[in-house]
């Protein structure tokens, strides 16, 4: 990689990967999209530790609600406006709710997503040299940092950090007088307007990537289903985010300026940050688990050696997910004061969302039907995915059941439900997802053992802390509360709180061993070649890692990206981009031989 | 009962409970079925030396029954939840009869307000008292919810009861104890730092038991107390 010895290099050698980029052209202030991902990738691993860590403190609390017996671990680095003498204080837990919530869903997985997979995967899919706008792309990431100091500086603020809730509704996150938060509220406030510019700039990078760039014979229903899953999440992202954005700035407007958009003392109206939160909030959701469904999808089909199942109808669902996802916001808001008749209604479209989310869970199992299932760790963690997907959006039907969500709404429940739809499903698929392109993106195996013993380690450990919340939750805890004892009729579930907490640790202790892995096998993996699963995206005929350019020359595609175990092939995969000649032997012009 | 449920004493809880059981029931066929399958096929199609996977790239009929199946389950949930949703929190649907209550919350409590011997809320001899909720068993309650400073969550867990409360509007709920006894009234819409103490004792009392609390409650002169606490 030196200089010098590239000085002379053409333009061909370019694409052949001696380039002639400095080292910060090159590492920090890159235009090259697999390096942005990476970036992307390291700095959300950093804060899914932390939002974890604050699950931790969370954790901690519940099982020993302020009991001096058992001071927070690690309680005494903090400042005394957080814990006290190893007690938790309320503001603390506060913006441990809220910043484990925003940490979770802006900063680890939505950019886990769709900052590392969308970047890194979509022109390696679609066989592009690059985005459409580099220098775009390198904007977005670099408009993420400034996002992500604000939402770290709010930690060390007076007042202490955000505490209205991930959802931030005023008037408690508008008046400090309520929450006792100062400046922290409004570092959040503009760290997420901040972020939403980042994303913006992202996904009109992927649309129009996915647009115009697909390379010779990579028709649509070609396209590789992470590709559509997280083309159809840009549109969303396109779409969802300017109304968050237009929100977040009424909302500053509150904070800071003393308009009132959100008071009601002064004629605002606190339901108008609900329904403008909410119709970016639940396109959020599709934005955090489409993708998700891509990578499982990818990964089902190689790990059982087959073409996936319906493809077009795996496409047709994502489609419909991506429509019906905007008419069904008002059910975080049934019990909020909103027309019951308007309630009834968004039952009805809210039920029928779960349509699609089914026709894609059949569609993974016609997928292992009859297949040749390879447990690799990557596809451990996507059957994953799909049992836990499966509880999520069961849990989801007695959420989206007026009545029964009278009783269910902001309790343990929709904790429990969250939960198993954003890390029983998104954050193994994001497990799924790391473990499988990780060869690409470095060049060297993730260790298998490791990987798996991992993997069933948080497996278990998941279902123990959360499987549990869904009864805590029936039974009537709510949510965001730091003592649970002080209510009689939960007295009774003290120990299974208890419970959840000490699984809870073992459950962040067992991320270690992929920490470990991570880190070890970046160095002293295994060598991948180009195609170390035997897949058939274009991704995988480049070099591992890929030079900059991606391609020598561009591929040319004849099928479709799920072609295993083709009778046209003696192997069980045949690459899209491996020409139809090459296999049989070459016909002859006029009548074919007899033998 | 089999713990998924609290203890229900109001006259709609039934109806929600018999609604969440027979989801559950729905919910728990589904996923045998479909974890079933995905262990089955776990086991029976494991990779063996010499085994090929089957070249298939999908069924259209498979896709319309799947597609229809969940389909009619759960247009046919959101049928069955409609009616009792209406009863619940349709203002149409109320029961006139209903003692009336006013119930404002504020950081971090519940400021209930009584009718006094007059039976109408509005007069003089209204009385309030903080974080007791006072009702009769078998009788209708009416609610008029609203908040003086940030959102707020009324919950009821043994009632099947939840309502936020928002400053700058009037909510209006009702819900009928069927067993005296005493309960739980708490917040589940994160409120400020009290959140977690925001709570209330309810209280049943027998019909009769009811008015002579609201009878001694309001005191001897109403005149006199308008505003006490």
């Amino acid at each position: 990689m030196s200089t010098v010895a590239t000085a002379t290099a053409g333009e061909a050698q370019v694409h052949a990967g001696h380039d002639d980029r400095s080292f910060i052209r090159k590492y920090i202030f890159s235009t090259d999209h697999k390096v942005i991902g990476i970036q992307f990738l390291f700095m959300s691993l950093f804060f899914l530790v932390l939002g974890g860590l604050l699950a931790m403190g969370m954790r901690w609390q519940l099982a020993f609600p302020s009991d001096p017996a058992h001071p927070l671990p690690g309680g005494s680095l903090l400042p005394e406006t957080m814990v006290n003498a190893g007690i938790v204080l309320p503001e603390f837990y506060n913006s441990m709710v809220t910043m484990h919530g925003t940490i979770m869903i802006f900063f680890a997985i939505m950019p886990l997503l769709v900052g590392v997979y969308a970047n890194y995967l979509i022109p390696l899919q679609i066989g592009a040299p690059d985005m459409a706008f580099p220098r775009l792309n390198m904007a977005s990431f670099w408009l993420a940092v400034p996002a992500a100091i604000l939402i770290l500086a709010g930690f060390f603020v007076e007042g202490g950090h955000a505490g209205a809730g991930w959802t931030s509704y005023p008037p408690l996150s508008v008046e400090s007088g309520y929450s006792g938060v100062y400046n922290g509220q409004v570092l959040w406030t503009l760290s997420i307007i901040i972020l939403g510019f980042s994303s913006l700039m992202g996904a009109v990078n992927y649309i129009t990537t996915v647009v115009n760039m697909r390379a010779p014979g990579m028709t649509w229903f070609r396209l590789p289903l992470a590709t559509w899953a997280l083309f159809i999440t840009a549109i969303l992202i396109l779409l969802a985010v300017p109304v968050l954005t237009g929100a977040l700035i009424l909302l500053l407007f509150d904070q800071v300026l003393g308009t009132a958009f959100y008071k009601p003392d002064a004629g605002g109206q606190p339901l108008l940050w609900q329904h403008l939160f909410w119709f970016f909030g639940h396109p959020e959701v599709y934005i955090l688990i489409l993708p998700a469904m891509g990578f499982v999808s990818e990964i089902i089909a190689n790990g059982s050696r087959k073409p996936v199942f319906g493809y077009k109808a795996m496409v047709i669902a994502m489609i419909s997910i991506s429509f019906l996802g905007w008419i069904v916001w008002g059910h975080h808001m049934f019990q909020s004061g909103m027309n019951p008749l308007l309630g009834a209604s968004f039952m009805a479209s809210t039920m029928v969302i779960a349509v699609p989310s089914a026709i894609k869970t059949f569609n993974w199992l016609g997928t292992m039907w009859r297949g040749d299932i390879h447990f690799h760790t990557p596809m451990l963690n996507a059957m994953a995915f799909v049992g836990m997907f499966v509880i999520g959006g069961l849990s989801g039907v007695f959420l989206a059941s007026t009545p029964v969500d009278v009783q269910l709404h902001d309790t343990y429940f929709v904790v429990a439900h969250i939960h198993y739809v954003l890390f029983g499903g998104s954050l193994f698929a994001i497990f799924a997802a790391i473990t499988f392109w990780f060869p690409k993106m470095f060049g060297r195996m993730m260790n298998e053992t490791l990987g798996k013993v991992h993997f069933a380690l948080t497996f278990v450990f998941f279902n123990l802390v959360f499987f549990p919340m869904h009864r805590l939750g029936s039974n009537g805890m709510m949510r965001r509360i730091s003592d649970p004892t002080q209510y009689e009729h939960l007295q009774a579930f003290q120990p299974t709180n208890r419970m959840i907490s000490m699984w809870a640790f073992a459950l962040f202790a067992a991320q270690l061993i992929f920490a470990f892995n991570f880190f070890w096998s970046l160095f002293r993996g295994k060598k991948a070649g180009p195609n170390p699963w035997r897949a058939n995206t274009l991704e995988w005929s480049t070099p591992s890692p890929p030079p900059h350019g991606n391609f020598a020359t561009t591929p040319v595609v004849y099928r479709g990206p799920y072609e295993y175990s083709s009778p046209e092939s003696d192997e069980d995969y045949l690459p899209q981009d491996r020409p139809p000649a090459e296999r049989p032997t070459p016909a002859p012009e006029p009548v074919p031989a007899g033998g | 009962m089999d713990g998924w449920l609290p203890q229900n004493v109001s006259t709609f809880g039934g109806e929600i409970d018999s609604l969440f059981y027979l989801i559950l029931g729905i919910a728990a066929a589904i996923f045998v079925i479909v974890e079933g399958a995905l262990v089955l096929f776990i086991i029976r199609y494991r990779h063996r030396e010499g085994r090929k996977a089957a070249y298939i790239h999908g069924n259209n009929r498979a896709e319309f029954v799947w597609t229809l199946i969940p389909f009619l389950i759960v247009v046919f949930l959101a049928a069955r939840s409609t009616g009792t949703w209406l009863d619940i929190k349709s203002p149409e649907r109320m029961p006139a009869d209903a003692l009336e209550l006013r119930v404002t919350a504020k950081q971090f409590e519940w400021n209930v307000t009584y009718p006094g011997p007059d039976g109408r809320l509005g007069t003089a001899d209204d009385f309030v008292r903080r974080n007791q909720l006072h009702i009769p068993a078998g009788r209708p309650v009416r609610v008029t919810l609203s908040s003086e400073d940030v959102i707020h969550s009324f919950f009821l867990p043994q009632f099947r009861v939840k309502q936020d409360a928002v400053p700058g509007m009037s909510i209006t709920i009702w819900f009928e104890a069927t067993e005296p006894g005493e309960y739980t009234l708490g917040c589940a819409e994160l409120c400020g730092t009290g959140h977690t103490r925001m709570m209330a004792s309810v209280t049943v009392h027998e019909a009769e038991a009811y008015d002579r609390w609201a009878r001694e409650a309001a005191g001897p002169d109403p005149s006199t107390l308008g505003d006490g606490i």
